[in-house]
Formats: structure tokens, sequence, C-alpha cells
């Protein structure tokens, strides 16, 4: 307002000013609503999208119940383990091979009753005997009677099949983020847009309180185990995507040249070259992403997927100490038992070149077998 | 000897507005100030040369010349932002994604400076990455990377890691990747750099004799004078994204075209460059011809050296004449010095400073037993001493 128009400053007048003052508070200072928004489009999903939801609840129910299965059931374990070793180091001919075999002898099961009785009631030990040796497999000894004192701890407090419900959520919902996770990590680290696009979504995800992704996940899939996975996978796959984006991106460049000058296709110059050596960051991913899963998977006891979360949330209602320290201390050792072992694949170790010596681990064994 | 690699008017330019910073080129703006005005980094500028069948081309330059983008551009690591390139005839700008692998599987290998061989790999897996790559069967990969891992004399480190081997050794199995798949052309970028003096000396070697039993287009990219002129039968001097002078190692010495080879080539080891037959002269020393004159007649015709060359019809050397020995003798043929020791043409210039020091004579330079002319104490202690070209 200047000194030569004066009849601006006479209230009774509406100047442009004023119009754009009354459109400003009605409009932009409007109380938004964003949160109605949301409720409406958590709606609408529900109303319009109940096949899609149907089938990823079916299909993550079927991932959490195989794995708590072969947690429960550790022949079955053993023998997956088996066959899965055989056919990553030795290849699929042989890891084929290794299946019929072990099928087989299962098979024998239906007409033998005491191979019966060993395979589906078999002492829960064995599962925590496989824990403690790849403690010692992977850490060292010190490792392997840390973990056997542990496990012993829990049986006692008599807590074994919630800690096996809890670790079946980890592992599924782990595994269901890092298949989901790893492909969204290697689209952002050969595209800059899609990196654009994609992290702060990440942002989003990992910042979030983590109790908000309860009430949708209850809204669609109900209560229970399966969206209590869901939930855990959200919250738990930021760190898998971010790390495998940063190990690809940080390839040498004389590498990818190496690939490229030797005529690789986009896809050998990832799988023989840029996954290979960004490995390290990848496990290290995988390692956060499983610790991130046990946090969330005792969150989620509250709306009902059970576990030592559950056993932490009754001490809560009751007000009983005792229950509550218990539940607590069997998930702090779960924890430990899960990072050290899941970090030990993506350390150096120290003897030998460790870096190499954990590629080859990885990649080597086939081709060497086939030489 | 044809053509293998033809570049023709290649420019490179890294940033947004690759035209603007041409037109500004041809107003004649240098690096700095095209990269002052639009942010556009001129990797390359009007490049024109080629490439022969067979020889080892060096490229060289200081860091930041455009000596690896230049290469990078030879199988399109980088995209040639103006320009064409040929390779055999084709134009490989031109290509499609397709037949880009392809060519870089069958034509073309690199050798890197840091080796970039992958860790997770034996040493004769990574030889075969090529022929992986391209989809060769196992046999076929094992024996053809065996093959090349024996040529650079790694056949018993096959099933090693390489982190388990010495830096030469790793570039060793970087040069047997690159030979497996018997590509034509070998670009080499920097690939002794990182090594040691004499590991450096004993890789170049390597790489000539490499050559010897099968000659490749080698284009090496290097910043150490001394490899370019060992290995290099023709050097390209880049400064500042333009290629500057192109020659044989010869050439470039006697002739730089500007200050920044001039200075370049300063602490050069001449001797090393040079061989007897490019710096000797035809005519400091008189010819005769045995039939010419007589003992007598020579005399009156002997050089400022006290002595003559004697050759027979065809021009091949047959001795020397000096005065002492004409003055007791008949005609020419008696009066020949037969022992003199003649040099062979292509001996280098290093390799006889001995020689011309202990002898009375001139030497004498001879090229299939064909007389190339003689060099004094004189001619050679003219040569080493740069300060007057």
């Amino acid at each position: 307002m200047t000194q030569d128009e004066p009849d601006l400053q006479d209230h009774e007048t509406i100047g442009p000013l004023e119009t754009l003052a009354d459109w400003f508070s009605e409009t932009v200072l409007e109380p938004i609503t964003i949160g109605d928004w949301i409720a409406d489009g958590v709606d609408w999903i529900g109303d319009n999208l109940q096949g899609l939801l149907d089938g990823i609840e079916a299909v993550i129910r079927a991932l959490v119940d195989a794995t708590e299965f072969l947690l429960l059931y550790p022949l079955w374990l053993t023998a997956f383990l088996i066959a899965a070793g055989v056919w990553m180091r030795f290849g699929v001919k042989a890891g084929a091979i290794t299946t019929g075999v072990l099928a087989a002898a299962f098979g024998l099961g239906l007409f033998s009753e005491t191979v019966q009785a060993l395979l589906w009631f078999p002492p829960p030990w064995v599962l925590a005997v496989l824990i403690v040796l790849g403690g010692i497999w992977r850490v060292g000894w010190r490792f392997g009677l840390f973990a056997a004192i542990a496990l012993l701890l829990i049986f006692s407090m008599d807590l074994w099949p919630e800690t096996i419900r809890t670790l079946s959520l980890v592992v599924a919902s782990s595994i269901a983020a890092l298949i989901i996770g790893m492909p969204v990590g290697i689209a952002m680290a050969r595209n800059d847009t899609v990196e654009m696009l994609v992290r702060p979504v990440l942002d989003l995800m990992q910042t979030m309180p983590p109790f908000v992704y309860l009430i949708p996940a209850a809204i669609f899939f109900g209560l229970g185990t399966v969206p209590g996975a869901i939930a855990t996978l959200i919250f738990a796959m930021p760190p898998a995507v971010r790390l495998t984006n940063l190990g690809i991106r940080q390839v040498s460049r004389e590498h990818v040249e190496a690939g490229q000058a030797f005529g690789c296709t986009p896809r050998q110059l990832l799988f023989k070259v840029q996954l290979p050596l960004a490995m390290p960051s990848i496990m290290a991913g995988i390692n956060q992403t499983i610790m991130l899963a046990l946090s969330m998977v005792v969150i989620a006891s509250m709306i009902g997927a059970g576990g030592l979360g559950g056993t932490v949330l009754t001490g809560i209602q009751r007000l009983q100490v005792g229950v509550g320290f218990e539940g607590g201390l069997a998930v702090v050792f779960l924890a430990i038992l899960l990072d050290r072992i899941s970090q030990s694949f993506g350390q150096r170790r120290r003897e030998g070149n460790a870096y190499g010596n954990l590629l080859r681990w990885f990649f080597s064994g086939r081709q060497k077998a086939g030489a | 000897m044809s053509d293998k690699l033809v570049v023709e008017d290649v420019y490179k330019i890294f940033g947004p507005h690759p035209h603007r910073a041409l037109e500004l080129m041809k107003e004649g703006l240098d690096k700095d100030a095209i990269f002052a005005r639009t942010g556009n980094v001129v990797g390359v500028r009007e490049a024109s040369f080629s490439i022969r069948e067979g020889e080892v081309f060096v490229i060289m330059g200081l860091s930041g010349s455009g000596k690896s983008t230049m290469v990078r551009m030879f199988n399109r690591l980088f995209e040639p932002t103006f320009g064409h390139i040929y390779v055999d005839g084709e134009d490989i700008t031109r290509m499609t994604d397709k037949q880009l692998i392809e060519l870089r599987r069958r034509d073309m290998s690199m050798v890197f400076q840091s080796f970039a061989l992958l860790p997770h790999k034996t040493v004769i897996e990574n030889a075969s990455l090529g022929l992986e790559v391209s989809g060769h069967g196992h046999a076929r990969q094992h024996e053809r990377a065996m093959q090349a891992l024996e040529a650079v004399g790694l056949g018993a480190h096959a099933n090693s890691y390489p982190d388990q081997l010495s830096g030469g050794m790793q570039q060793r199995v970087g040069l047997a990747r690159a030979l497996a798949t018997d590509p034509t052309i070998l670009l080499m970028d920097e690939a002794f750099s990182a090594l040691d003096p004499l590991i450096r000396t004993e890789m170049q070697d390597e790489l000539l004799s490499l050559q010897q039993e099968k000659s490749r287009t080698v284009v090496f990219i290097s910043h150490d004078l001394d490899e370019a002129m060992r290995i290099g039968d023709r050097i390209a001097i880049m400064q500042g994204g333009q290629v500057v002078q192109i020659g044989t190692p010869q050439e470039i010495v006697s002739n730089p075209a500007n200050d920044y080879v001039r200075s370049f080539f300063y602490g050069v080891d001449v001797s090393q460059v040079y061989s007897a037959g490019d710096i000797a002269s035809r005519d400091a020393v008189p010819q005769l011809r045995s039939g010419d004159t007589d003992a007598a007649g020579a005399r009156q015709q002997l050089g400022t050296n006290g002595c003559a060359v004697l050759l027979d019809e065809s021009g091949s050397f047959r001795g020397l004449v000096s005065a002492r020995s004409l003055s007791d003798a008949a005609d020419l043929d008696a009066a020949r010095i037969a022992d003199i020791d003649t040099v062979d043409a292509s001996t280098a210039m290093s390799d006889i400073l001995g020689r011309a020091a202990a002898s009375d004579w001139p030497l004498v330079v001879v090229e299939d037993g064909r007389f190339v002319g003689t060099l004094s104490q004189r001619d050679i202690l003219h040569t080493l001493d740069r300060t007057h070209q």
C-alpha cells in the first residue's frame, strides 16, 4: 500500500488483498483432514480389494505356517536345510536328488510307526541343538556355550512354544521382506528415478510409529498371526532395500566396466558382478531386517500375533512383573542369537581374506563342483 | 597395414548441453572456459586418427587429458557425444545394444589399472569371464582360459584366488582374461601403472613377447613416457582433451609439435629412442668404390677423420681405408682394413655407446650388409645433447 492510493486503507472497500486473505483463511487454513482421507482409503480398500487381501493373507499364512511347522518338527527342518545346502553348493541336479532321497526316507514314515513317531513328535531340543551347532559353526564355541545356556533357560521358563511362534513369525516376515525388498533395492540401484521415488516411502515406513501399522493390518486381515506378520514385514523391509541399493551402487566403477567390457548383458552384470560384490552390504541389511522384525513381532502381539510378545502383554495386563520379565528375557536371548548368527554371514572373518571367503562361500561351490 | 580402428571427428562432452559446449569450442574457448560458462566438462575434443592393424598404439598424456575417456569410447563404455568410430570399417556408434555386446565379446577386451578381478572366483574362473558370458560350454571355457593362463605363465595358479596372488600376478590374470576370448583389439587402460617398476618392465616384456607370437591391435593408455617408448609402435599425445601429436617415438622426440610435448619428452633417455640407423650420417665419411680410383687419388679424398669407406659396386660395405693404410699400398684393395666391426642399423643407440668410445674409427652402420652411414663419437654426443634441438 503506497501513499498514492489512500482509498485502499478504507476498511469498507473490499480490495483484492482482502479477497485473497478470505480465500486463504477459507481454503488453506481450513483444518486439513488427512486422517479422514486415510480412513476413507482404508475403507475403500476393504470394500473393493477383498480378493487381493485374501490372496495376500493366504500367501503370508502359508509362509508363516510352513516356517512354524519346520521349526516345530526339527527333523523336517534338518532335511530341508540339507536339501537347500546341497542345492546351493552342488547345483540343481544334486539338490533334486537329495530332495528325492529325503522324501523317500520320510515316505517310509507312512509304513513304519517308529519313524512316524520320530517325524511328528520329535523332542524340541533337536532344534535347540541345531541352533547351538549353528552358533559354534558361524561364531565360535563360546557363543555356542552361551546359546546352550540361553536356550536351556528358555526351556526351564517354559516359554519354548512361545519362542517358536515368535521365531517363526520373524523368519517368515523377514523372508517375505527380502523377497519384496531386494528386487526393489536392485531397481533403485539401477535407476535414479526409482531411487528418488522409493526413498521417501522408505523414510515413511521406517519413521512411522510401528503401532500405526497394526490398525489397518487388523482391519484388513483380522486378528492373529497374519496381520502381525504383515505389519512386521512392512516395518522390517526398509534396511534390506536400502542396503541392497547401497551395496550395488558401491561396487567399484572398474569392476562394473570390466563386466561390461567383456560383453555382459545387464542381467549378467547384475548376477555375476554387482550382486556378489554387494554381498557384505546386503548381508548387513538382512541382519537389520531380522532385528527389526523381532522388535515388531513383540509389538504385533497387541493384535493377537501371540508368542513371546503375548507373554509380555499378559504380564502388563495382569501387572505380573515376573511373567513380563521372563517374556522379555526370552526376547533378549532370541535377539542375541539371531543377531550374532545372521551377522556372521556378513562379517569379514579374521583369518585369511574374509571378504573373498564370504563371497566364495555363497557363490563358488557350484562352479568348483562342476570344474 | 590396414586401419583397424578409425576415429573420426569424435567429441566427448559430459554434462547437460553438449551442443552449446560444441559451439563455444568452435569459437575457440578452452576446456576451463567452457566449464565456467556451461558446466560441461570436455572429455575429448576433435579427435581424428586411425590405428593400424597389429600395432601397439600408445595414448599418452597427463591425468585429466582425456586418455581414459578416449579408450572407453572405443568399446562404448562411454558414448561418444559426436563423431564416429569405425572398427574394421563398421561404425560402432550406430550399433544397437545387442550388436555392441556381440562386438565386445568377439573383438575387444580390456585390461584395467586396478585389475578389477572378481574376488569370489578362482583365477581360472576369472580368466574365463568373457567366455562364460558369451555362453561357451564349460569344457571349452576351461580349455581356452587355461591356454591364456599358461601364455602369461600362471598355469600353476589356476585354482588360487586373486587375493592370494601378488599385484603383478593379479594383472597377469587380468591379461589372461583379456586374451582368453582371442580378441583382435586389446584395450589396456594404465594396465601396468599400479605395479612396481621392476614388475612393470617384466609385464611390458611379456606383452611384447605375446605380440610377437600373435600380433593384435593394442591400444595402450599410459602416463609413463618410458613405457610408451618401450612398447609403442606409435604414440598419440593428448593435452586437455585434444590429440596434439601422433607419431613414432623417434618422430615425436626429434620433432615435438609444441612446448607441452617437448616438456613431456624433455627427460627422456634418447639413447633408448634412437637406433644406430636413425642417427648415422651417410656423408660424414667419403665413400670410395674399389675400381674408382687408385691409392694416391684416394689419399686426396680422405675426410676429416682421416679415413674413407670402401664399398663394392652394389653398395655393400667392404672395409675402411686410412691415410696410413694407403701410404704403402699399391691399390685400394691392398689398403683395405677389413677387420672393422660393423653395427646393425636397428641396434639401440644405448647399446653402441661403449663401442663408439673404444673405437679409433667412426662406427660403420650397415643394414643387411649394405652401408647405411657412419657414426662418430661427435655425432653421438650431439644427439645426446638435447638442449641444442
